[in-house]
Protein backbone atom coordinates (compact mmCIF):
# COMPACT_ATOMS: atom_id res chain seq x y z
CA UNK A 1 0.00 0.00 0.00
CA UNK A 2 1.01 3.47 -0.52
CA UNK A 3 2.33 5.86 2.03
CA UNK A 4 0.18 8.54 3.25
CA UNK A 5 1.57 11.76 3.85
CA UNK A 6 0.15 14.16 6.81
CA UNK A 7 0.39 17.50 8.03
CA UNK A 8 1.31 17.77 11.53
CA UNK A 9 2.89 21.50 11.99
CA UNK A 10 2.14 24.89 10.52
CA UNK A 11 4.07 28.48 10.68
CA UNK A 12 3.67 31.63 9.18
CA UNK A 13 4.68 35.14 8.89
CA UNK A 14 2.86 37.41 6.61
CA UNK A 15 1.28 40.69 6.19
CA UNK A 16 -2.32 39.84 8.12
CA UNK A 17 -0.32 37.66 10.89
CA UNK A 18 3.00 36.46 12.45
CA UNK A 19 1.49 32.78 13.66
CA UNK A 20 -1.31 30.56 12.08
CA UNK A 21 -3.97 31.45 14.37
CA UNK A 22 -3.58 35.39 14.23
CA UNK A 23 -3.40 34.64 10.37
CA UNK A 24 -6.68 32.46 10.01
CA UNK A 25 -8.42 34.76 12.36
CA UNK A 26 -7.47 37.99 9.81
CA UNK A 27 -8.56 35.65 7.14
CA UNK A 28 -11.75 34.83 7.80
CA UNK A 29 -12.56 38.45 9.21
CA UNK A 30 -11.50 39.44 6.11
CA UNK A 31 -8.67 41.77 6.96
CA UNK A 32 -6.85 43.11 4.59
CA UNK A 33 -2.90 43.38 5.30
CA UNK A 34 -1.95 45.96 2.66
CA UNK A 35 -0.73 49.80 3.80
CA UNK A 36 2.02 52.04 2.55
CA UNK A 37 5.33 50.81 1.75
CA UNK A 38 7.46 51.67 4.95
CA UNK A 39 10.48 49.14 4.60
CA UNK A 40 12.57 52.05 2.01
CA UNK A 41 11.14 55.44 0.59
CA UNK A 42 9.17 54.83 -2.16
CA UNK A 43 8.30 58.39 -3.50
CA UNK A 44 10.14 57.62 -7.11
CA UNK A 45 7.91 54.08 -7.46
CA UNK A 46 4.78 54.10 -9.55
CA UNK A 47 3.72 51.73 -6.84
CA UNK A 48 3.71 53.13 -2.96
CA UNK A 49 2.04 49.92 -1.02
CA UNK A 50 2.77 46.42 -0.25
CA UNK A 51 2.11 43.72 2.37
CA UNK A 52 4.54 44.22 5.24
CA UNK A 53 4.70 42.02 8.14
CA UNK A 54 3.29 43.92 11.40
CA UNK A 55 5.22 44.04 14.72
CA UNK A 56 7.46 40.78 13.58
CA UNK A 57 9.95 40.52 16.28
CA UNK A 58 13.08 38.91 14.57
CA UNK A 59 14.61 38.70 17.95
CA UNK A 60 12.26 36.14 18.71
CA UNK A 61 14.17 33.46 16.49
CA UNK A 62 16.95 34.65 15.64
CA UNK A 63 19.92 36.33 17.86
CA UNK A 64 21.36 39.71 17.52
CA UNK A 65 24.78 38.48 16.01
CA UNK A 66 22.77 36.61 13.78
CA UNK A 67 20.77 38.67 12.69
CA UNK A 68 23.23 40.92 11.04
CA UNK A 69 24.40 37.82 8.68
CA UNK A 70 21.44 36.85 7.24
CA UNK A 71 18.56 38.29 5.11
CA UNK A 72 15.08 38.67 6.24
CA UNK A 73 13.84 35.98 3.61
CA UNK A 74 16.07 33.91 6.26
CA UNK A 75 14.90 35.32 9.09
CA UNK A 76 10.89 35.23 8.47
CA UNK A 77 11.77 31.02 7.51
CA UNK A 78 13.55 30.44 10.54
CA UNK A 79 10.40 32.50 12.56
CA UNK A 80 7.67 30.00 10.27
CA UNK A 81 10.09 26.71 10.81
CA UNK A 82 10.33 27.43 14.69
CA UNK A 83 6.31 27.76 14.97
CA UNK A 84 6.03 24.52 12.68
CA UNK A 85 8.26 22.36 14.73
CA UNK A 86 6.80 23.04 18.18
CA UNK A 87 3.42 23.29 16.56
CA UNK A 88 4.21 19.14 15.50
CA UNK A 89 5.96 18.25 18.75
CA UNK A 90 9.08 16.91 16.29
CA UNK A 91 11.93 15.89 18.20
CA UNK A 92 14.98 15.65 15.79
CA UNK A 93 17.79 14.03 17.39
CA UNK A 94 20.67 11.03 16.28
CA UNK A 95 18.03 8.84 16.58
CA UNK A 96 15.74 9.98 13.08
CA UNK A 97 18.33 13.19 11.92
CA UNK A 98 18.72 11.49 8.57
CA UNK A 99 15.18 10.79 8.11
CA UNK A 100 14.32 14.65 8.64
CA UNK A 101 14.61 16.66 5.76
CA UNK A 102 14.22 20.34 4.60
CA UNK A 103 12.32 21.71 1.42
CA UNK A 104 11.98 25.69 1.15
CA UNK A 105 11.49 27.58 -1.70
CA UNK A 106 12.02 31.22 -2.71
CA UNK A 107 11.31 33.32 -5.91
CA UNK A 108 14.65 35.74 -5.48
CA UNK A 109 16.17 35.05 -2.22
CA UNK A 110 17.99 38.09 -0.58
CA UNK A 111 17.09 40.27 -3.12
CA UNK A 112 17.60 43.23 0.21
CA UNK A 113 20.91 42.18 0.59
CA UNK A 114 22.41 42.25 -3.01
CA UNK A 115 20.97 45.82 -3.27
CA UNK A 116 22.92 46.85 0.06
CA UNK A 117 26.15 45.25 -0.66
CA UNK A 118 25.75 46.40 -4.56
CA UNK A 119 25.91 49.82 -3.03
CA UNK A 120 28.67 48.90 -1.14
CA UNK A 121 30.09 47.82 -4.29
CA UNK A 122 29.84 50.70 -5.74
CA UNK A 123 30.28 53.60 -3.62
CA UNK A 124 33.24 51.93 -1.87
CA UNK A 125 34.79 48.85 -4.08
CA UNK A 126 35.12 45.36 -3.92
CA UNK A 127 36.83 45.26 -1.20
CA UNK A 128 34.15 46.58 1.70
CA UNK A 129 31.59 44.21 0.95
CA UNK A 130 30.11 41.74 3.97
CA UNK A 131 31.62 38.25 4.16
CA UNK A 132 27.99 37.59 4.82
CA UNK A 133 26.46 38.67 1.23
CA UNK A 134 26.91 35.44 -0.78
CA UNK A 135 25.35 33.29 2.40
CA UNK A 136 22.81 35.66 2.50
CA UNK A 137 21.70 36.01 -0.72
CA UNK A 138 21.68 32.43 -2.20
CA UNK A 139 17.69 31.62 -1.76
CA UNK A 140 18.75 27.47 -0.69
CA UNK A 141 20.17 29.58 2.29
CA UNK A 142 16.31 29.67 4.03
CA UNK A 143 16.59 25.40 4.05
CA UNK A 144 20.31 25.80 4.95
CA UNK A 145 19.65 27.56 7.68
CA UNK A 146 16.82 25.67 9.05
CA UNK A 147 18.74 22.46 8.57
CA UNK A 148 21.51 23.95 10.56
CA UNK A 149 19.35 25.34 13.02
CA UNK A 150 17.20 22.01 13.87
CA UNK A 151 20.01 19.11 12.71
CA UNK A 152 17.94 17.91 9.73
CA UNK A 153 20.53 15.54 8.17
CA UNK A 154 18.29 14.23 5.04
CA UNK A 155 17.17 15.79 1.62
CA UNK A 156 17.37 19.05 1.39
CA UNK A 157 16.72 21.26 -1.63
CA UNK A 158 14.98 24.80 -2.67
CA UNK A 159 13.22 25.05 -6.05
CA UNK A 160 13.39 28.37 -7.54
CA UNK A 161 9.95 28.35 -9.47
CA UNK A 162 8.79 32.24 -9.15
CA UNK A 163 5.58 32.70 -7.64
CA UNK A 164 5.25 28.69 -7.12
CA UNK A 165 8.04 27.96 -5.48
CA UNK A 166 6.36 27.14 -2.07
CA UNK A 167 4.03 24.88 -3.51
CA UNK A 168 6.87 23.50 -5.79
CA UNK A 169 8.63 22.80 -2.28
CA UNK A 170 5.90 21.38 -0.65
CA UNK A 171 5.32 19.09 -3.78
CA UNK A 172 8.49 17.66 -4.01
CA UNK A 173 8.61 17.30 0.31
CA UNK A 174 5.30 15.39 -0.48
CA UNK A 175 7.00 12.80 -2.85
CA UNK A 176 9.93 12.50 -0.96
CA UNK A 177 8.17 10.91 1.89
CA UNK A 178 5.93 9.36 -0.16
CA UNK A 179 8.35 7.12 -2.02
CA UNK A 180 10.52 6.62 1.24
CA UNK A 181 13.74 8.93 1.15
CA UNK A 182 12.28 11.05 4.19
CA UNK A 183 9.89 10.21 7.03
CA UNK A 184 9.14 14.21 8.03
CA UNK A 185 10.33 17.10 6.07
CA UNK A 186 10.10 21.01 6.39
CA UNK A 187 8.08 21.87 3.61
CA UNK A 188 7.29 25.85 2.26
CA UNK A 189 7.99 28.85 1.18
CA UNK A 190 9.30 32.40 2.00
CA UNK A 191 10.09 35.68 0.51
CA UNK A 192 11.71 39.24 1.72
CA UNK A 193 11.23 41.08 -1.42
CA UNK A 194 9.65 44.64 -0.25
CA UNK A 195 12.08 45.98 -1.88
CA UNK A 196 13.26 49.11 -4.04
CA UNK A 197 14.74 47.41 -6.66
CA UNK A 198 11.64 44.38 -7.19
CA UNK A 199 8.92 46.72 -6.49
CA UNK A 200 10.71 48.69 -9.59
CA UNK A 201 11.47 45.43 -11.54
CA UNK A 202 7.48 44.28 -11.20
CA UNK A 203 6.06 48.17 -12.08
CA UNK A 204 8.52 47.95 -14.76
CA UNK A 205 6.60 45.05 -16.47
CA UNK A 206 3.46 46.87 -15.02
CA UNK A 207 2.38 44.26 -12.87
CA UNK A 208 1.90 45.92 -10.12
CA UNK A 209 -1.60 47.87 -8.84
CA UNK A 210 -0.87 51.77 -8.02
CA UNK A 211 -4.02 52.08 -6.52
CA UNK A 212 -2.04 53.81 -4.08
CA UNK A 213 -4.24 55.88 -1.92
CA UNK A 214 -6.80 52.74 -0.99
CA UNK A 215 -3.83 49.87 0.22
CA UNK A 216 -6.46 48.34 1.34
CA UNK A 217 -8.69 48.24 -1.82
CA UNK A 218 -5.75 47.67 -3.86
CA UNK A 219 -5.63 43.82 -4.03
CA UNK A 220 -8.62 42.75 -6.02
CA UNK A 221 -8.90 39.49 -7.42
CA UNK A 222 -11.54 38.86 -9.89
CA UNK A 223 -13.04 42.27 -9.87
CA UNK A 224 -13.19 44.50 -12.95
CA UNK A 225 -11.33 47.11 -11.34
CA UNK A 226 -8.44 44.86 -10.66
CA UNK A 227 -5.50 46.64 -12.02
CA UNK A 228 -2.24 44.18 -10.94
CA UNK A 229 -1.33 42.36 -7.41
CA UNK A 230 0.10 43.54 -4.50
CA UNK A 231 3.27 42.18 -3.44
CA UNK A 232 3.72 40.97 -0.30
CA UNK A 233 6.43 39.54 2.13
CA UNK A 234 6.47 36.92 4.35
CA UNK A 235 5.54 33.07 3.68
CA UNK A 236 4.38 29.62 5.42
CA UNK A 237 6.32 26.32 6.21
CA UNK A 238 4.78 23.08 7.32
CA UNK A 239 6.02 20.00 8.99
CA UNK A 240 5.16 16.77 6.71
CA UNK A 241 5.37 13.28 7.87
CA UNK A 242 4.64 9.78 6.99
CA UNK A 243 1.15 8.92 8.49
CA UNK A 244 3.11 5.74 9.90
CA UNK A 245 5.73 8.38 11.55
CA UNK A 246 2.94 10.35 12.48
CA UNK A 247 0.90 7.68 14.37
CA UNK A 248 4.12 6.03 15.81
CA UNK A 249 4.99 9.16 17.81
CA UNK A 250 1.32 9.80 18.59
CA UNK A 251 1.09 13.37 16.77
CA UNK A 252 -1.82 15.22 15.82
CA UNK A 253 -2.46 15.19 12.29
CA UNK A 254 -4.31 18.37 10.53
CA UNK A 255 -5.22 16.91 7.05
CA UNK A 256 -3.53 14.95 4.41
CA UNK A 257 -1.50 16.03 1.25
CA UNK A 258 -2.57 13.60 -1.15
CA UNK A 259 -1.69 14.59 -4.60
CA UNK A 260 1.06 17.16 -6.71
CA UNK A 261 0.90 18.58 -10.21
CA UNK A 262 3.09 20.44 -11.76
CA UNK A 263 3.12 21.47 -15.34
CA UNK A 264 5.06 23.84 -17.75
CA UNK A 265 3.02 26.40 -19.86
CA UNK A 266 6.29 26.49 -22.58
CA UNK A 267 4.66 29.77 -23.91
CA UNK A 268 5.76 33.22 -22.84
CA UNK A 269 8.36 33.66 -19.64
CA UNK A 270 5.47 35.80 -17.80
CA UNK A 271 2.43 36.09 -19.50
CA UNK A 272 -0.26 32.45 -19.07
CA UNK A 273 -1.47 31.37 -22.61
CA UNK A 274 -5.24 31.49 -23.53
CA UNK A 275 -7.39 29.84 -21.23
CA UNK A 276 -4.41 28.76 -19.29
CA UNK A 277 -4.41 25.50 -20.22
CA UNK A 278 -0.90 24.82 -18.20
CA UNK A 279 -2.99 25.16 -15.03
CA UNK A 280 -5.71 23.45 -16.18
CA UNK A 281 -3.06 20.36 -16.89
CA UNK A 282 -1.19 20.82 -13.40
CA UNK A 283 -4.91 20.58 -11.88
CA UNK A 284 -5.64 17.62 -13.47
CA UNK A 285 -1.76 15.84 -13.41
CA UNK A 286 -2.70 16.87 -9.28
CA UNK A 287 -6.18 15.19 -8.83
CA UNK A 288 -4.62 12.28 -10.95
CA UNK A 289 -1.91 11.51 -8.86
CA UNK A 290 -4.44 10.19 -6.12
CA UNK A 291 -6.66 9.30 -8.52
CA UNK A 292 -9.36 11.77 -6.63
CA UNK A 293 -12.53 12.22 -8.35
CA UNK A 294 -12.88 16.11 -9.11
CA UNK A 295 -16.44 16.38 -7.48
CA UNK A 296 -14.78 15.50 -4.20
CA UNK A 297 -13.38 18.87 -4.56
CA UNK A 298 -14.70 21.33 -2.49
CA UNK A 299 -12.70 24.48 -2.27
CA UNK A 300 -9.89 25.90 -4.07
CA UNK A 301 -7.37 28.77 -2.83
CA UNK A 302 -6.70 30.17 -6.39
CA UNK A 303 -3.51 31.44 -7.66
CA UNK A 304 -5.72 34.84 -7.81
CA UNK A 305 -3.31 37.51 -8.20
CA UNK A 306 -5.49 40.57 -9.45
CA UNK A 307 -3.72 40.35 -12.88
CA UNK A 308 -5.82 41.27 -15.35
CA UNK A 309 -4.94 38.07 -17.62
CA UNK A 310 -4.45 36.02 -14.41
CA UNK A 311 -8.27 36.08 -13.09
CA UNK A 312 -9.81 35.15 -16.19
CA UNK A 313 -7.59 32.44 -17.67
CA UNK A 314 -7.18 30.80 -14.41
CA UNK A 315 -11.78 30.99 -13.80
CA UNK A 316 -11.19 29.30 -17.88
CA UNK A 317 -8.68 26.72 -16.67
CA UNK A 318 -10.96 25.69 -13.42
CA UNK A 319 -14.02 25.10 -15.76
CA UNK A 320 -12.03 23.09 -17.63
CA UNK A 321 -11.14 20.97 -15.02
CA UNK A 322 -13.99 20.68 -12.79
CA UNK A 323 -17.19 21.48 -15.81
CA UNK A 324 -20.55 21.52 -14.25
CA UNK A 325 -19.12 20.78 -10.55
CA UNK A 326 -17.04 24.18 -10.94
CA UNK A 327 -20.49 26.01 -9.73
CA UNK A 328 -20.60 24.17 -6.33
CA UNK A 329 -16.88 24.63 -5.52
CA UNK A 330 -15.96 27.98 -3.31
CA UNK A 331 -12.86 29.80 -4.96
CA UNK A 332 -11.52 32.29 -3.40
CA UNK A 333 -7.94 34.18 -3.36
CA UNK A 334 -6.57 34.89 0.10
CA UNK A 335 -3.90 37.52 -2.09
CA UNK A 336 -6.76 39.95 -1.99
CA UNK A 337 -5.67 40.48 1.76
CA UNK A 338 -1.92 38.98 1.96
CA UNK A 339 -1.11 40.42 -1.03
CA UNK A 340 1.39 38.62 -3.57
CA UNK A 341 4.52 36.75 -1.41
CA UNK A 342 6.06 35.69 -4.81
CA UNK A 343 7.55 32.29 -3.25
CA UNK A 344 5.80 32.97 0.10
CA UNK A 345 2.57 32.59 -1.66
CA UNK A 346 1.82 28.85 -1.67
CA UNK A 347 3.95 27.93 1.87
CA UNK A 348 0.85 30.70 3.08
CA UNK A 349 -2.19 29.23 0.80
CA UNK A 350 -1.11 25.54 1.63
CA UNK A 351 -1.65 26.24 5.06
CA UNK A 352 -5.13 28.25 4.45
CA UNK A 353 -6.27 24.97 2.34
CA UNK A 354 -5.46 22.99 4.99
CA UNK A 355 -7.46 25.07 8.05
CA UNK A 356 -10.38 25.12 5.49
CA UNK A 357 -10.27 21.39 5.66
CA UNK A 358 -10.22 21.45 9.33
CA UNK A 359 -12.60 24.18 10.67
CA UNK A 360 -15.46 24.25 7.64
CA UNK A 361 -14.55 27.79 6.89
CA UNK A 362 -13.90 29.30 3.51
CA UNK A 363 -11.86 33.01 4.18
CA UNK A 364 -13.28 35.36 1.25
CA UNK A 365 -11.97 37.13 -1.85
CA UNK A 366 -12.41 40.60 -0.46
CA UNK A 367 -12.38 43.81 -2.62
CA UNK A 368 -14.38 41.78 -5.00
CA UNK A 369 -17.67 44.37 -5.51
CA UNK A 370 -18.11 43.82 -9.29
CA UNK A 371 -16.83 40.73 -11.00
CA UNK A 372 -15.52 40.72 -14.10
CA UNK A 373 -16.50 39.56 -17.31
CA UNK A 374 -15.54 35.79 -17.62
CA UNK A 375 -14.79 35.27 -13.75
CA UNK A 376 -18.24 33.63 -12.65
CA UNK A 377 -17.94 31.19 -10.09
CA UNK A 378 -17.87 31.26 -6.65
CA UNK A 379 -15.41 33.63 -4.95
CA UNK A 380 -16.44 34.01 -1.93
CA UNK A 381 -16.68 37.78 -2.18
CA UNK A 382 -16.25 39.67 0.83
CA UNK A 383 -17.21 37.24 3.57
CA UNK A 384 -16.60 33.77 4.96
CA UNK A 385 -19.35 31.38 4.34
CA UNK A 386 -19.24 28.34 6.90
CA UNK A 387 -18.88 25.05 4.40
CA UNK A 388 -17.80 21.27 5.35
CA UNK A 389 -14.91 20.81 2.48
CA UNK A 390 -13.76 17.44 1.84
CA UNK A 391 -10.86 17.65 -0.36
CA UNK A 392 -8.84 21.25 -1.40
CA UNK A 393 -6.83 22.54 -4.04
CA UNK A 394 -4.06 25.12 -3.35
CA UNK A 395 -3.15 26.83 -7.20
CA UNK A 396 0.21 28.62 -7.46
CA UNK A 397 1.50 29.44 -11.08
CA UNK A 398 5.06 31.37 -11.74
CA UNK A 399 6.44 33.35 -14.16
CA UNK A 400 8.56 31.25 -16.50
CA UNK A 401 5.15 29.26 -16.89
CA UNK A 402 5.29 27.15 -14.30
CA UNK A 403 1.76 25.43 -12.81
CA UNK A 404 2.02 23.75 -9.30
CA UNK A 405 -0.58 22.10 -7.46
CA UNK A 406 -1.32 20.38 -4.05
CA UNK A 407 -4.25 18.39 -3.07
CA UNK A 408 -5.29 18.03 0.50
CA UNK A 409 -8.09 15.82 2.05
CA UNK A 410 -9.66 16.06 5.45
CA UNK A 411 -7.64 12.98 7.88
CA UNK A 412 -9.69 9.96 8.22
CA UNK A 413 -8.12 6.73 9.96
CA UNK B 1 39.74 56.42 23.52
CA UNK B 2 43.12 53.71 23.53
CA UNK B 3 43.55 51.66 21.02
CA UNK B 4 42.71 48.34 23.16
CA UNK B 5 39.52 50.16 24.47
CA UNK B 6 38.64 50.69 20.50
CA UNK B 7 39.43 47.68 19.70
CA UNK B 8 37.36 45.71 22.44
CA UNK B 9 34.34 48.19 21.30
CA UNK B 10 34.29 47.28 17.59
CA UNK B 11 34.80 42.97 18.94
CA UNK B 12 31.39 43.60 21.90
CA UNK B 13 29.90 45.01 18.67
CA UNK B 14 30.70 42.86 16.14
CA UNK B 15 30.66 39.43 18.24
CA UNK B 16 27.79 40.53 20.28
CA UNK B 17 30.41 39.37 23.62
CA UNK B 18 30.41 41.04 26.69
CA UNK B 19 33.27 43.62 27.58
CA UNK B 20 34.06 40.72 30.62
CA UNK B 21 35.17 38.12 28.30
CA UNK B 22 37.03 40.59 25.91
CA UNK B 23 41.08 39.67 27.67
CA UNK B 24 43.55 40.82 26.25
CA UNK B 25 44.49 36.78 25.48
CA UNK B 26 41.23 35.82 24.48
CA UNK B 27 41.20 34.28 20.95
CA UNK B 28 38.81 35.32 18.46
CA UNK B 29 37.69 31.84 17.21
CA UNK B 30 38.27 29.88 20.64
CA UNK B 31 36.78 31.99 22.81
CA UNK B 32 34.92 34.51 21.45
CA UNK B 33 32.76 32.27 19.24
CA UNK B 34 33.76 33.59 15.64
CA UNK B 35 33.97 31.91 12.78
CA UNK B 36 36.36 32.73 9.86
CA UNK B 37 33.71 34.47 8.37
CA UNK B 38 33.01 37.12 11.45
CA UNK B 39 36.58 37.17 11.58
CA UNK B 40 36.65 38.52 7.75
CA UNK B 41 34.23 41.30 8.98
CA UNK B 42 35.50 41.97 12.41
CA UNK B 43 38.82 43.11 10.55
CA UNK B 44 36.99 44.62 7.76
CA UNK B 45 35.25 47.13 10.91
CA UNK B 46 39.12 47.29 12.13
CA UNK B 47 40.47 48.02 8.83
CA UNK B 48 37.75 51.02 8.44
CA UNK B 49 38.08 52.28 12.38
CA UNK B 50 41.83 52.66 12.30
CA UNK B 51 42.43 53.88 8.24
CA UNK B 52 44.27 50.79 8.03
CA UNK B 53 44.89 48.03 5.50
CA UNK B 54 45.46 44.39 6.67
CA UNK B 55 46.73 41.59 3.87
CA UNK B 56 45.11 37.99 3.99
CA UNK B 57 48.18 36.82 4.78
CA UNK B 58 48.29 39.25 7.91
CA UNK B 59 45.03 38.31 9.02
CA UNK B 60 46.37 34.25 9.03
CA UNK B 61 48.84 35.71 12.16
CA UNK B 62 45.66 37.75 14.30
CA UNK B 63 44.52 35.21 16.45
CA UNK B 64 43.70 37.03 20.14
CA UNK B 65 42.50 40.46 20.71
CA UNK B 66 46.33 41.06 21.65
CA UNK B 67 47.68 40.15 18.40
CA UNK B 68 45.42 42.53 16.92
CA UNK B 69 46.31 45.69 19.53
CA UNK B 70 50.17 44.90 19.00
CA UNK B 71 49.12 44.86 15.06
CA UNK B 72 47.63 47.78 14.77
CA UNK B 73 50.10 49.72 17.34
CA UNK B 74 52.72 48.52 14.92
CA UNK B 75 51.15 49.51 11.34
CA UNK B 76 49.98 52.95 13.24
CA UNK B 77 53.43 52.90 14.35
CA UNK B 78 55.35 52.64 11.31
CA UNK B 79 52.13 55.07 9.50
CA UNK B 80 52.71 57.70 11.04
Amino acid sequence: MERRVVITGMGTVNPVGNSVDETWAALCAGRSGIGPITKFDPARHATKIAGELKGFDPLRYVEKKELRRIDDFIVYALACAEMAVQDAGLVIDGGNAERVGTVVGSGIGGVRTIEREHTVLEQSGPRKISPFTIPAVLPNLAAGQISIRYGAKGPISCPVTACAAGTSAIGMAFRLIKDGYADAMFAGGIEAAVTPFAVAGFNAMRALSTRNDEPEKASRPFDRRRDGFVIGEGGGILVLEGLDHARRRGARVYAEICGYGCTADAYHMAAPPPGHEGAARSMEAALRSCGMDPAAVGYINAHGTATPLNDVYETQAIKRVFGEHSRKLAVSSTKSMTGHMLGGAGGLEAIVAVKVLCDGIVPPTINLDEPDEGCDLDYVAHRAKAMAVEAALSNTFGFGGVNAVLVFRKYRD
Amino acid sequence: MSIEEKVIEIIVEQLDVTREECVPEASFIEDLGADSLDLVELIMAMEENFGIEISDEELQKIRTIQDAVNYIKKKKGLAG
